[in-house]
């Protein structure tokens, strides 16, 4: 029971990262229906900035925000310079154009900082508490948390306000949206905007337990969109199911099963599941018309 | 003007000359193996453009194929006692018949569902290499046997320019010359719409897989082959990274275009070479150089330099 217990936080652990890196994903495809291979690198960003920061003296909650708002920076640079122009292009194209997005901000990041693992330090203590004879790093309540008020204060703002109600319509319908005199292109720029501030909250949240460095970016941004497409490509509550499914996947079949093959069970579960269900366990039936 | 670009014959001989010509002009031993490296990636990318440019289907998990080649010419010899010749033959039939196996299911998917899916493909293949270490060596890779031919050992840099050079020139010509056949115009049909392409009678699912199966085995023989040129393989060769690579350079290159898979692969090889000079800022660039590339070419380099040309031509 204890064991079981273990697998199960430390799987929501890390689903609860995989999640936020999938709401990234979700965020910017819905808007602009852009798969944005570069959302782990903001996860990498807010790591990376966060114990620049610290190092430098500044107190931990300012070196977060500073790393929020560098990555916030940097995704509306992205969307600015690289998205924008690229309008009207294939989604191949624009899937290249996130990935080479991506690589360039790896070698800045290597540049700027360094290529070596950095740790921050546990919020409140490395004192493991025990919750029914699991011993749990006070680190996963912070990541499980904030998850939650992420996800929370996400809800909130896309259902009860009028510019989140303005992303939902951009969402269903770009063309529509703009008929009734929403601005997409800003409403593209705050999606980038705050894709990169969830992933680089997500990178804050978890380097006290996974470490970061330059090039932590890829893996994740694969699991995050394994996770988007799980729940099923474009809904919200798809993703954050898909993430926590994903990473309680990888802690019970590491546990139970093989420890080496961690990362495959999340790549098999999606092959078996898109045979199964093609849309993901969320997404919509779509009946195509001619 | 473009009846004459198309020639089929006109594109292999182009292609020969340069093969040929190119020695005379190289300073260095150090040039035959990156044009080398340059031929093997244009072969599997001129593949993966019958799947991704021809039939109109994504694979982010092609190195997978490149990986299964280059293994097999690895773990056969040095395992099972296979011949080299004869483990690649077998790396490529293994290929084609996972693809064959796999692309049954896969292919019924669609965009960005049919990319997690041959990413997850991809991921998977290498995870195995990565970490089967007892046969492939794990993280570190594992050095692989000279390939001897008929009692003529295959070796050198110089060699090994004429023979991959030799495997572009074939691929080339099987890849121009499936452009014409019935198979080649019913890929470009389920390209352009797959229901127009199943209501004049085109078998959607049959060609998908064949263009799969076709892609995998091209990626094999590429794989192999750079395997035997390196005498040594990485699990990086089937990795994720050289996936998005391959993708890369046939859309970098031009979709559907197989000169524009040659030209893509020649910029993406030597670009990394050329940019050791600034190694420290190689990855900042590179990733510029694709971002600054996709936006201002976005149908890729051939396809827009000859509507350039062509556009010239006529005014």
């Amino acid at each position: 029971m204890a064991e079981f217990l273990q697998f199960l936080i430390s799987g929501l652990t890390v689903g609860a990262v995989y999640a936020l890196v999938a709401l990234g994903f979700t965020l910017i495809y819905n808007a602009s229906g852009v798969v944005n291979f570069a959302q782990g690198e903001f996860v990498m960003l807010g790591g990376m900035v966060t114990v620049f920061a610290s190092a430098a003296g500044v107190p931990l909650p300012l070196a977060a925000l500073v790393a929020i708002a560098a990555a916030v920076a940097i995704g509306l640079l992205l969307h600015r310079f690289a998205i924008e122009p690229a309008r009207g292009a294939s989604a191949v194209t624009l899937i290249i154009i996130t990935i080479g997005a991506s690589i360039l901000l790896r070698g800045v990041a290597a540049i700027v900082f360094d290529k070596q693992f950095h740790k921050l330090p546990a919020f409140t203590g490395d004192t493991p508490v025990d919750v029914l004879g699991a011993a749990v790093q006070p680190q996963s309540f912070w990541v499980l948390g904030g998850t939650a008020v992420v996800v929370l204060a996400l809800y909130v703002f896309l259902e009860h306000t009028l510019v989140g109600k303005a992303v939902l319509a951009t969402a269903a319908n770009r063309l529509a949206a703009r008929l009734v005199g929403i601005n997409t292109t800003t409403i593209m720029a705050l999606a980038f905007g705050g894709s990169a501030a969830i992933g680089a909250i997500a990178g804050i949240l978890v380097t006290p337990i996974t470490l970061t460095s330059y090039d932590v970016g890829t893996l994740l941004a694969l699991k995050g969109f394994a996770a988007a497409m799980l729940g099923g490509m474009g809904n919200p509550v798809g993703a954050v199911v898909g993430g926590l499914l994903l990473g309680l996947l990888e802690a019970f079949g590491a546990g139970y099963l093989s420890s080496t093959y961690k990362d495959a069970f999340a790549f098999l579960v999606i092959l078996i599941v898109l045979f199964a269900a093609p849309q993901g366990l969320f997404g919509r039936r779509v009946v195509e018309r001619v | 003007m473009r009846a004459l670009v198309n020639q089929r014959f006109v594109t292999l001989l182009i292609l020969a000359v340069v093969i040929a010509i190119l020695p005379f002009v190289f300073p260095s031993s150090y040039y035959f193996r990156v044009a080398s490296l340059v031929w093997v990636s244009a072969l599997a990318a001129i593949g993966l453009n019958i799947l991704m440019g021809q039939a109109g289907q994504v694979s982010l998990g092609h190195a997978a194929f490149f990986g299964i080649g280059a293994y097999a010419v690895a773990i056969g010899p040095t395992h099972l006692g296979i011949p080299p010749w004869a483990a690649l033959l077998i790396g490529a039939v293994l290929s084609g018949v996972l693809a064959y196996l796999v692309g049954r299911p896969i292919l019924r998917l669609k965009g960005h569902y049919l990319a997690i899916a041959t990413l997850g493909l991809g991921v998977l293949v290498a995870l195995v290499i990565t970490t089967e270490s007892r046969w492939t060596g794990g993280p570190d890779g594992m050095p692989v046997e000279r390939l001897t031919l008929f009692g003529w050992r295959v070796s050198g840099s110089y060699t090994w320019y004429w023979v991959t050079g030799g495997l572009l020139l074939v691929g080339t010509w099987i890849a121009l010359n499936l452009d014409e056949t019935p198979t080649g115009r019913a890929f470009r049909a389920l390209h352009d719409s797959e229901i127009a392409a199943q209501v004049v009678g085109v078998d959607v699912a049959r060609f998908k897989l064949q263009a799969f199966v076709i892609a995998a085995i091209y990626a094999s023989l590429a794989g192999s082959a750079l395997a035997f040129m390196n005498g040594f393989i990485n699990p990086d060769q089937a990795g994720f990274l050289h996936s998005v690579e391959l993708v890369t350079i046939v859309v970098l290159g031009g979709l559907g275009s197989v000169v524009g898979s040659i030209v893509g692969a020649a910029v993406l090889v030597t670009l990394p070479q050329a940019l050791t000079v600034f190694q420290e800022y190689e990855h900042l660039l590179l990733g510029l150089i694709i971002i600054v590339a996709m936006i201002f070419m976005r149908n890729g380099i051939v396809p827009s330099l000859s509507n350039l040309l062509l556009r010239r031509a006529r005014s």
